[in-house]
C-alpha cells in the first residue's frame, strides 16, 4: 500500500486536539525558578555601570552579567559578533545587558524597573541609506555584513541592444513571524552534568553549537531537547540560541532549573524579524519584448549583528532574477548593519523580498509596453536548456508554462481583467486581478547541503516499533506525519508502526536544521535511505525475503534484535550528480531543484476608506510529488495568509530602532475575516532526489502573494504601487499623489 | 479568607489563589490544566479561550475573582474517551497544525456550534474572528467547522462519539 500521496492523519494531532501536547510553558521542573532579561534602553552607546535601586531585596535575586559567563561571550552562528550579554558596547535598543532570576515572576517584573544602566550614548543609524552612506560606522569597517556580485553575459551590451529600458525601485518592510507561542526554554546547567535545554525551537543542533563555547563544554556535555513547538516560521531558527544561553547562564549561577518565557511584547520587539529591503531594477527588452538585460541592486537591513543575514542575502540574490531568461544579468547585493535588533530567518528567507521587486517590475514593464501581464511573462519564462539568473542550467523539463496557464484558467484571469477595467469607472469600490510568477529553490543554497552532510537513522525497537531519528522538528508543518508515510512505504509497513522520535541531541543524529524547505525533500530522502539500509541488514542476515508482508517485516525485525542485536539503518547526504556550484563566481546550480508557481489575487479597493480586501486567491504550483495533500494544502494556504499580511497589514513601526507597535493589538495579522477562500492546485512531477519524490514547499507560498496583490490593486486603481505593506495610510498618500 | 469555588470541566474546586490572578493562571498553574494557552496576554489572540457559564471568554482577561461560583469548560473537558465531533473534524480536515491556537479555536467552534448547528461560512468566520492562527490561514479550520459530524471517523483510537 502506498501511503505517500494520501492524507493520513496528523500523527500528533489527537494529542494537540485534546490539549495534551506539552509545550515548553506547560512543563514545570522541581525547584524551577523564572528568568528575565533586562535590555538596553537606547540604540547605541557604551555601558559604564549598573545600579540596583532600592525597592526589592536584591540579595535574593540571581543576577547574571557578561562577567559571569564561564566560557566565551558570543552566540555561535556564522560570525562571532553578537555577544550573549553586553560587555561595553551597546548596538541596539533591545540588547541584553543583565539577566535576573527568582521563584516569583511578578517580583522580577518589579525588579526589572529598578535596574539603572549608566550609558554614554553614541549616535545611531536606523536605516539602509544611513548605513550605506556610512553616516556612522557601526559594524567592522564598512557596515556591510556581506555582499554578492553575479555577472553573466555582458549587461552593458545587453542594454545597448535593447529597444526598451525600464527602471524601478521597490521596498519591503520588516515582518514579525508572530508564531502564537512565544519563544521559551527551560535550562539546567552545572559543572558536573553539563547543560540541558528544553525549548520551543526549530534547530536543536544550532542551539547545541551555540551553548558549547558559552560554557567551554565538549559536545557530550550539551543536550538540547525540542518541546512541542507552537509555530516557528524561521523565528525559532536562530533566536532560541539566545534565550537558551540566557536561561542556562541563570541556571549555572543559581544552581536551579530556570524557565524563561517571553511575553508577547518582548517576543515581538526583541526577537528577529524579516529583513526590510530596497531593490532597484533596470530591465532591457528587444523588439519582441524579450528580456535582453537585467541589472538588479538588492539591499537588506540586517540590524545590529550578522546572525543569518549573509545567507538570507544569498537566497534573495539567487532568486532575484526570478523564473525568467535573460542572456545578460548583473546582480549586486548587500546586507547592511543598522542599530536595530538583528533581523533573521523568516519563511522565504530573502526570496519574498527580491521576488516582490521583480514581479512588481515585470508588471510595470508589461504596462509600459502595453502588453498583457500574463502573456508578457510567458514570453520571457525560462525553458529547459536555458540559464536562470543565478547561472543555473535548467536541465529538466519544467512545468512553469502550464502552471501559469492553469492559474489563468482557474482564476478566469483574462476575462476578469477585461471586465474589471470596463466596470470600475465611477465606482467607489474598485476591483482588480493580479498575478505573480515565481519559483523557490529547496534545500540549502549552493554547496550548503554538502557542508551539512546530514545524517538520519531508522531503528527497530524490541517492542515492535520502527523509530525515525532525525533532528528535524515538528513545528506544525507535518514532519512526524510525512516521515512516517515515507518510512511506511519504504518498509511496506503501516504509518502507525512508525514513531518519529522527539528531537533530542542526546539521541538523534544531526540531520541539519528545520529550515529552507528541506525537511521533506532532503531529510525525507535520508529517512528513506536509512530505512533501506535497515532493510538491507535484514536481507543480508536472511531473515527477510525481498518480497515480504508487513507482518513478516516486523517479525524479522524482532528476530534480528533477539539474535543479532541492535537493528538500525543510517544514511548520510550525498549531493545528486551533476549539481555544480561555483562559490567563487557565485554561479551555478544554486539549488538541487525548484518548485514553480503562479499565484493570482482578486481584490476590492475601497477608494473612500483606502482599505483593500482580498476577495479570492488562487495558488497553482508544481512541487514534485505531494506527500500528504491535506498537510501540503495547509502549508500553502497558511503561507499565503502570511503573504496577505505581508502585503497589506503587517507594518513594523520603528522608533529609534525600537519596534513601537509590539503588540497583537497594533501589529495587525490576518484574522478569519481577512483571509479569503484560497484555492490550491498542485501539478506533480516527482523529483528523483526528494523524499517520496517531493520538492520543498514550505517557503514557496510566501513569495507570490505580495506582488500578486499589489498588481491586482494597480489594476483596480491604475496607479503604480511599489512598497509593502500597502496599508490604508500608505495607499491614501499614493492616491493623493496621483490625484485620485 | 473565603475560598473561591470554581467548577471546571464538571469538577468542583475550592481555591485560594492570589487575588490578582487571572482565570488563565489559575487554570494553568493551580489546576495544572495546561491545555489552555497564553498567546498574548491582552485578549487579542484567543489562545486562552474557555467557556465561562456558557459564554466564550478570553481567560487572560478574566480576574479569577469574577469566576467565583461559575462553571468553566476548557479544552480538557471536551473529549472523554473519544474525541468530540468537532475535534474529529479538525483532525480530518487539517484544522490543527502547530496546535497552539487549537484549544482556543476548539472552544470558539464549540461556542458557535452550541447556538448554531448549521453556521454559514460568514457566521463561522465571525464566530472564530477573535482567535488568531498563524499556521493554517484559517481555510481548513473553517472547513473543519463546516464539516462537524460529516467527516468519517478516523481509524485511530479517537473514534467519534456516537
Amino acid at each position: 500500500m502506498a501511503w505517500v500521496g494520501k492524507s493520513t492523519l496528523r500523527k500528533e494531532g489527537e494529542k494537540k486536539l485534546r490539549g495534551d501536547a506539552k509545550y515548553i510553558d506547560d512543563i514545570t521542573l522541581p525547584n524551577m525558578i523564572y528568568g528575565v532579561t533586562v535590555r538596553s534602553p537606547i540604540a547605541r552607546g557604551v555601558l559604564r555601570g549598573i545600579e540596583y535601586l532600592p525597592g526589592v531585596n536584591w540579595s535574593e535575586i540571581v543576577k547574571v552579567t557578561a562577567q559571569d559567563i564561564p566560557g566565551q561571550n558570543y552566540i555561535a552562528l556564522i560570525e562571532k559578533d553578537q555577544p550573549y550579554l553586553v560587555e561595553t558596547n551597546i548596538n541596539h535598543p533591545e540588547e541584553p545587558i543583565l539577566l535576573l532570576a527568582h521563584p516569583n515572576k511578578h517580583l522580577l517584573e518589579k525588579a526589572k524597573t529598578l535596574v539603572k544602566f549608566n550609558i554614554d550614548p553614541l549616535p545611531a543609524i536606523f536605516n539602509m541609506a544611513e548605513s550605506f552612506a556610512k553616516k556612522e560606522i557601526i559594524w567592522k569597517d564598512d557596515n556591510t555584513f556581506k555582499s554578492y556580485a553575479i555577472d553573466r553575459g555582458d549587461v552593458q551590451a545587453g542594454f545597448k541592444n535593447s529597444k526598451f529600458i525600464f527602471e524601478g525601485t521597490y521596498e519591503t518592510g520588516a515582518q514579525e513571524q508572530l508564531y502564537i507561542e512565544p519563544n521559551g526554554v527551560i535550562a539546567i546547567a552545572n559543572e558536573t552534568e553539563g547543560v540541558t535545554v528544553w525549548g520551543s525551537l526549530q534547530c536543536p543542533y544550532y542551539v547545541h553549537k551555540a551553548l558549547m563555547p558559552l560554557f567551554n563544554f565538549p559536545p557530550e556535555k550539551v543536550r538540547v531537547v525540542q518541546a512541542e513547538t507552537g509555530g516557528g516560521f524561521g523565528g525559532k531558527e536562530e533566536y532560541p540560541s539566545v534565550i537558551s544561553g540566557h536561561a542556562a547562564l541563570l541556571s549555572w549561577k543559581s544552581k536551579l532549573p530556570v524557565k524563561m518565557i517571553y511575553d508577547r511584547m518582548e517576543d515581538m520587539s526583541a526577537t528577529t524579524k524579516r529583513h526590510p529591503s530596497i531593490t532597484k531594477i533596470k530591465a532591457g527588452f528587444d523588439n519582441n519584448k524579450k528580456l535582453l538585460a537585467l541589472d538588479i541592486d538588492f539591499t537588506i537591513d540586517g540590524g545590529a549583528y550578522t546572525t543569518l543575514s549573509a545567507v538570507v542575502l544569498s537566497r534573495g540574490t539567487l532568486h532575484a532574477a526570478g523564473p525568467y531568461y535573460s542572456p545578460n544579468v548583473k546582480i549586486r547585493s548587500r546586507a547592511l548593519a543598522t542599530n536595530t535588533p538583528p533581523h533573521g530567518a523568516f519563511r522565504g528567507f530573502g526570496a519574498p523580498q527580491s521576488l516582490f521587486a521583480l514581479e512588481k517590475h515585470m508588471e510595470f514593464c508589461a504596462r509600459k509596453l502595453n502588453s498583457n501581464p500574463a502573456i508578457f511573462r510567458k514570453n520571457n519564462l525560462v525553458k529547459k536548456g536555458q540559464l536562470l539568473g543565478c547561472g543555473q542550467w535548467v536541465k529538466e523539463e519544467i512545468k512553469i508554462g502550464s502552471v501559469l496557464e492553469k492559474a489563468l484558467t482557474v482564476s478566469g484571469f483574462q476575462e476578469k481583467r477585461k471586465r474589471f477595467l470596463a466596470t470600475n469607472k465611477n465606482k467607489v469600490i474598485k476591483k482588480g486581478i493580479g498575478l505573480a510568477v515565481f519559483m523557490h529553490g529547496a534545500g540549502f543554497t549552493g554547496s550548503g547541503e554538502t557542508f551539512l552532510s546530514s545524517i538520519a537513522s531508522v531503528k527497530a525497537t524490541d517492542d515492535g516499533k520502527i523509530e525515525v531519528l532525525t533532528s528535524n522538528t515538528e513545528i506544525g508543518q507535518g514532519t512526524n506525519t510525512i516521515f512516517a508515510q515515507m518510512t511506511a512505504d519504504t518498509l511496506k509497513i503501516d504509518p502507525s508502526d512508525v514513531e518519529v522520535v522527539q528531537p533530542d541531541t542526546a539521541h538523534v543524529p544531526n540531520s541539519g536544521p528545520t529550515v529552507a524547505s528541506r525537511t521533506c525533500m532532503i531529510v525525507g530522502k535520508l529517512v528513506e535511505q536509512a530505512a533501506l539500509d535497515l532493510k538491507e541488514k535484514l536481507f543480508s542476515s536472511q531473515l527477510l525475503n525481498k518480497k515480504h508482508t508487513r507482518k513478516e517485516f516486523l517479525g524479522a525485525c524482532k528476530k534480528y534484535i533477539k539474535d543479532v542485536g541492535e537493528l538500525k539503518g543510517t544514511s548520510q547526504y550525498k549531493a545528486p550528480p551533476n549539481v555544480i556550484w561555483d562559490e567563487q563566481r557565485y554561479q551555478g546550480d544554486a539549488y538541487g531543484t525548484y518548485a514553480w508557481a503562479t499565484y493570482v489575487a482578486e481584490v476590492s479597493v475601497d477608494t473612500r476608506s483606502y482599505t483593500t480586501t482580498v476577495d479570492k486567491f488562487w495558488a497553482v504550483q508544481e512541487v514534485g510529488k505531494v506527500i500528504n495533500p491535506t498537510l501540503a494544502k495547509g502549508q500553502i494556504i497558511g503561507g499565503v495568509a502570511q503573504g496577505i499580511g505581508y502585503a497589506l497589514y503587517e507594518e513594523v513601526v520603528w522608533k529609534n530602532g525600537k519596534m513601537a507597535n509590539a503588540r497583537m493589538s497594533n501589529y495587525i495579522m490576518p484574522t478569519t475575516l481577512d483571509v479569503p477562500d484560497i484555492e490550491v492546485h498542485f501539478a506533480e512531477m516527482p523529483y528523483a532526489y526528494g523524499g517520496g519524490g517531493s520538492k520543498g514547499i514550505g517557503e514557496l507560498p510566501l513569495d507570490g502573494p505580495a506582488p500578486a496583490i499589489l498588481n491586482a490593486m494597480e489594476q483596480a486603481l491604475g496607479i503604480e504601487l511599489t512598497q509593502i505593506p500597502m496599508t490604508p495610510e500608505r495607499l491614501m498618500a499614493k492616491m493623493n499623489e496621483n490625484s485620485l | 479568607m473565603k475560598k473561591l469555588a470554581l467548577t471546571v470541566n464538571g469538577k468542583k474546586y475550592l481555591l485560594s489563589p492570589h487575588p490578582f490572578s487571572r482565570l488563565l493562571d489559575v487554570l494553568r498553574e493551580d489546576l495544572k490544566l495546561t491545555g489552555t494557552k497564553e498567546g498574548c496576554g491582552e485578549g487579542e489572540c484567543g489562545a486562552c479561550s474557555v467557556m465561562l457559564d456558557g459564554k466564550l471568554v478570553n481567560s487572560c482577561l478574566v480576574p479569577v475573582l469574577q469566576a467565583d461560583g461559575k462553571q468553566i469548560l476548557t479544552v480538557e473537558g471536551l473529549a472523554k474517551k473519544y474525541l468530540t465531533p468537532i475535534q474529529e473534524s479538525f483532525l480530518n480536515c487539517g484544522g490543527a497544525q502547530c496546535g497552539i491556537c487549537t484549544p482556543g479555536m476548539l472552544m470558539a467552534a464549540y461556542a458557535l456550534n452550541r447556538n448554531n448547528k448549521k453556521p454559514t461560512q460568514q457566521e463561522i468566520r465571525e464566530g472564530l474572528g477573535g482567535n488568531l492562527c498563524r499556521c493554517t490561514g484559517y481555510c481548513q479550520i473553517i472547513e473543519s467547522v463546516q464539516k462537524v459530524g460529516k467527516t468519517k471517523p478516523s481509524t485511530r483510537k479517537g473514534k467519534s462519539r456516537s
